[in-house]
Formats: C-alpha cells, sequence, structure tokens
C-alpha cells in the first residue's frame, strides 16, 4: 500500500520543551490508524502539524505525495486531511447547518458557488451521521454526542481522504461511544483514511489496524493493537515504572 | 428587493426635504449622523462580523479628510476625485495595516490599531504643506445645480456614500463572505480548518472598511472649510464608530445604521441643547447601558421581542 500521509523527522519545541522529537511514521491509504500516548506525550502537537495549526520546526510532512509542511492549515483542508477537536468548537453563532456550509462553500464548491445546492448537501451528510432532525437547531443548543457528532459531519463536509479525530469520543457515555465508532468505521468503509487519537483504550483498540504509541514526543512502539497492548514500554509509559 | 426600494425612497424623501426645508441646520446636522452610518457600517465589517475590534477608525478617517487637503492644495481636483482618492489610499493603509496587524488577534490587534492613529496624525502634524500642527483653511466651490447650497451637497454626497456602505455591507453579509468572517469570529483555528483563508478574508475586510472610513472623511474638508489634525483624528471618531454598531447590534447591517442614526441624532440634539462636551458622555452611558442590558445591541433585542 503506498502511504498516504508521510511524517518524516517531524520536530517541534515550546520554549525549551520538546514536545515532538523526530516523529517519522507513515499512514496507509485506507487505514485505520490509532495513536495512543499519556497525557502530554505529543499526540495533538503531531496532529496539529499534520493539520496546520502548527509548524514543526524541523521534517517534512508529505500528503498524497506533496510536501505540505509550509502550507497553511485552509490550503491543507483542500487538499483532503479534515480534522475534528479534542474539546468542541462550533461556530457558535450558527445553526448546525450553517457550521456545515462553511467548509461545503470554502472547500468544495468554492469555484461553483452559484450553482451548488449547498444545503441540501449539507442535510445529506447531517441525515448520514444521524443529526438530520437538528440541522437548523443553534449549535450551542446540542448535547456533547451531538456537538461531537456535528465536528465530525464538518469535517466531513469538506470531502476529506484523511481524517483525524482527535478525542472524539472523550466524555461520551459507552453506547454513545458506539454510536461514533460506528460513523468513523462507515467512513473508513468508504474509503476514508483515519487516523484516531484516543483515552478509550477498548474503543480505538476495536477500532485500529495499527497503532502508534507517543511518549514524551518519541515513538516509543507500533505494532497492531494485541502487540501494543502486551508491549512493556507502553505498559510503563501509562502505568508508570 | 424590498431592500433597494427602501434606498430609493429614502433617497427620494431626502430630495422632498432638500426643495421643502430651508434651514440649512438640518443638512448640517445630518451630515454627521450620515458620516457616523457610513464609519460604524465600516467599522462593523471587521468588528462586527470577524470580532477584530479596531481602535482606529480615527487614522483612516482623519487620512481621508487630509488626502482631500492634499488634492485640493495640489490640484484643486474635485469633490468625487477627493473622495475616490481617499478611498483608495484607505484601502492602501488598510492592507498595510492588516498585514502588519492582523496576525495578532483580540486586545493585541486593537492595541496596534491604537498605534496606527498616532502614527498618522504624528506624520500629518510634521507635514507643513497639509498645513502641520496649525491646521489649514480651505474655500468652500459655488454649490453646483440642483443643490441650493454646498453643505446641502455634501449631505446628499453623504447619503450616497452611506447607501454604498451599507451595499457593500449587506452583500458581504449574506454571501459566503460574511459567513466566513462570522466563522473567524466564532472560532479561528477550526474555520481555518474549514478551509476558510482566514489572514486573506481579515485583509480583504480591513480593505474594504479602511477604505469607506478614508471615504468618509474626503468631504469633512469641504464640510468644515477648515482642518486641523487634533480633531481630524480625534479619538471620538474611534469610539462612535465602535459603540454604534455595539448599540445597533453587530450580526446585522442594520445594526450600525440604527446606532449611528440614534447616537449621532443624539448626539447633535445634545450639542445644540445643552453642551458639545456633554455629547461624549452620552455615548459613554449609552455603551455601558447596552453592554450590560442588551449585549446584543438593538437588532438582539429585536429578534427577542419577536421570538416570544
Amino acid at each position: 500500500m503506498t502511504p498516504i500521509l508521510r511524517i518524516q523527522g517531524v520536530s517541534k519545541h515550546f520554549g525549551g520543551f520538546t514536545a515532538l522529537d523526530g516523529v517519522s511514521v507513515d499512514v496507509a491509504q485506507g487505514e485505520r490508524f490509532g495513536l495512543i500516548g499519556p497525557n502530554g506525550s505529543g499526540k495533538t502537537t503531531l496532529i496539529s502539524c499534520v493539520a496546520g495549526a502548527q509548524r514543526n520546526e524541523q521534517g517534512t510532512i508529505v500528503f498524497d505525495g506533496e510536501d505540505v509542511t509550509r502550507q497553511p492549515a485552509y490550503q491543507r483542508t483542500r487538499r483532503g486531511i479534515a480534522r475534528s477537536f479534542q474539546i468542541p468548537r462550533p461556530f457558535r453563532s450558527m445553526s448546525v447547518r450553517e457550521n456545515l456550509i462553511v467548509p461545503l462553500e470554502f472547500v468544495v464548491h468554492r469555484r461553483s458557488l452559484h450553482r451548488a445546492d449547498v444545503h441540501g448537501e449539507a442535510q445529506r451528510i447531517l441525515d448520514d451521521m444521524g443529526l438530520g432532525a437538528k440541522a437548523d437547531t443553534p449549535c450551542d443548543q446540542l448535547s456533547q454526542v451531538e456537538l461531537r457528532k456535528m465536528e465530525l459531519a464538518r469535517a466531513m463536509a469538506a470531502r476529506p481522504r484523511l481524517l483525524i479525530s482527535d478525542e472524539a469520543m472523550a466524555g461520551l457515555s459507552g453506547s454513545e461511544v458506539d454510536e461514533v465508532l460506528k460513523i468513523l468505521f462507515d467512513l473508513n468503509a468508504k474509503g476514508i483514511t483515519i487516523i484516531m487519537i484516543e483515552h478509550i483504550m477498548h474503543a480505538v483498540m476495536r477500532f485500529s489496524q495499527r497503532v502508534v504509541c507517543l511518549d514524551a514526543g518519541k515513538i516509543i512502539c507500533e505494532g497492531t493493537p494485541d502487540a501494543i497492548v502486551k508491549d512493556p514500554q507502553v505498559q510503563k509509559a501509562y502505568l508508570g515504572a | 428587493m424590498r431592500f433597494w426600494i427602501s434606498l430609493l425612497v429614502i433617497l427620494g424623501l431626502a430630495g422632498i426635504a432638500a426643495g421643502v426645508m430651508k434651514n440649512e441646520y438640518y443638512f448640517f446636522a445630518g451630515y454627521v449622523v450620515l458620516q457616523f452610518v457610513v464609519l460604524a457600517t465600516a467599522w462593523n465589517l471587521l468588528g462586527g462580523y470577524a470580532g477584530y475590534v479596531n481602535f482606529g477608525t480615527a487614522a483612516f478617517f482623519g487620512l481621508g479628510a487630509y488626502i482631500a487637503v492634499l488634492l485640493i492644495k495640489a490640484f484643486q481636483a474635485p469633490l468625487l476625485v477627493q473622495i475616490l482618492a481617499a478611498a483608495a489610499v484607505g484601502a492602501a493603509l488598510g492592507l498595510g495595516v492588516g498585514v502588519l496587524t492582523l496576525r495578532l488577534r483580540g486586545i493585541f490587534f486593537s492595541i496596534a490599531t491604537v498605534a496606527v492613529t498616532i502614527i498618522v496624525e504624528t506624520v500629518i502634524i510634521n507635514w507643513r504643506y497639509v498645513g502641520g500642527a496649525t491646521g489649514v483653511q480651505i474655500l468652500r466651490p459655488q454649490s453646483t445645480w440642483p443643490f441650493e447650497s454646498y453643505i446641502e451637497m455634501l449631505f446628499f454626497v453623504a447619503l450616497v456614500l452611506a447607501m454604498v456602505a451599507v451595499i457593500i455591507a449587506r452583500y458581504i453579509q449574506t454571501s459566503w463572505i460574511g459567513r466566513g468572517l462570522r466563522a473567524i469570529r466564532d472560532n479561528e483555528e477550526a474555520a481555518e480548518c474549514s478551509g476558510v483563508p482566514t489572514l486573506k478574508l481579515k485583509l480583504a475586510a480591513c480593505v474594504i472598511s479602511g477604505a469607506l472610513m478614508s471615504a468618509a472623511g474626503a468631504p469633512l474638508a469641504m464640510y468644515q472649510s477648515f482642518v486641523e489634525p487634533v480633531s481630524a483624528f480625534s479619538l471620538n471618531y474611534s469610539v462612535s464608530a465602535l459603540a454604534m454598531p455595539i448599540i445597533g447590534g453587530t450580526s446585522h447591517w442594520i445594526g450600525p445604521v440604527l446606532g449611528a442614526v440614534l447616537l449621532g441624532t443624539v448626539q447633535q440634539v445634545v450639542t445644540v441643547t445643552i453642551s458639545s462636551e456633554l455629547n461624549v458622555l452620552v455615548v459613554g452611558v449609552l455603551l455601558v447601558v447596552f453592554v450590560v442590558a442588551a449585549p446584543e445591541g438593538i437588532v438582539g433585542l429585536a429578534r427577542r421581542i419577536f421570538r416570544k
């Protein structure tokens, strides 16, 4: 399989703190890729560098054969990288549908705005996510699980080829976790590569085909979910000595 | 359609008023109100839609007035040329300020715009040709048909400028540009990740806003027949341009218009009946009242009432 995302020697410092220290990893086209690690290990920093919210000082990020290291975030979104946020970041002044219309107007239909039916398309995406009935609700009236789904829907509205889900299940109940997992499985079945960052171990282990564990900005282990769980280094990173 | 008819009706009413009313003062006062409609509407493009609070309205406004002075002194340029040139220079200043400051967020951007006012004012104070610190006297030309006086003509110029500003603001608000600006205000990082080119969009808003503010300043030279830096770059312009949209409501184009008409009229009445110092107090008191009692302004109040 050819890699859709190639991260090579990526380093990122915040003052004297090394958040990422020469991280290199490839993600294959269509893969379900899990990223785990203790708090502060650099997971969110790594995907922020991939999505463009932060710039890595060293190393390159190649997406679909193109070096995107120096591109601003909005261009990477247009190339096909989408993300959801750890803490949901809805556009609070807008309805759920309008939240989706933003990427529809700025990514998918930006050259054919007057011909596009962005309202209908937003509705279809929301229907797929089980949020269809909430389309015209102001998004500050959504529950936590609905907000998470809305974030995924908004990410999907940009028609990404790579979706990064940053703790989309944090704080959800067991059945809600299953709902979100099903959505992500469905998206993957449509050919979208998915990187999942998650603290809910059973979810990330069930979902991922391959898991990488970060600790203190370095990859300490890579393998199948089963192998990762048994790895002594991973156990040490999570449980201490 | 209703919007365009309203514009025509307003223009028609103003025309009738010009024929009926013989007291020039009403046009004199009306001009100021309309000038604030332009400033408030322009401010709202960046401050209201995108949430970037600009304290530098006076820089753009005063610069516009001085571009007009420069063109009058150098070429005896007609008013239309003065306004267009002021708009062009205002757009350029907007671009320059934007490139330098729009990477700053929140309060840092606001502080930077205060600095811009001081810089522009200092340059003008030290520029002898346009009058320096003492200011410059301008001779108003004869009024041209169909206007009975030059002030009356300036009133109509301000009315047209206000309409242009409102048309632009309305277009931006209802189009994809406005949605992008709102996304920036709600959450800039999420906007960027939704494909919104945040820096470009903010720059565009800053350029259009700057052009309108400077255009609003251009007729000042003719209106006052005298321009000097302290009053042309007065902080009152910056504060009013910010207070009016907040009082009217920043989420809709009508907000700054309502705020400017309300506050501008009250200011004029207070200036004439009580004192010219008190009108600054009026702005302050109204601003505090609205921020506390109706943070979404008149538009927000109206929406709440209609929903009930």
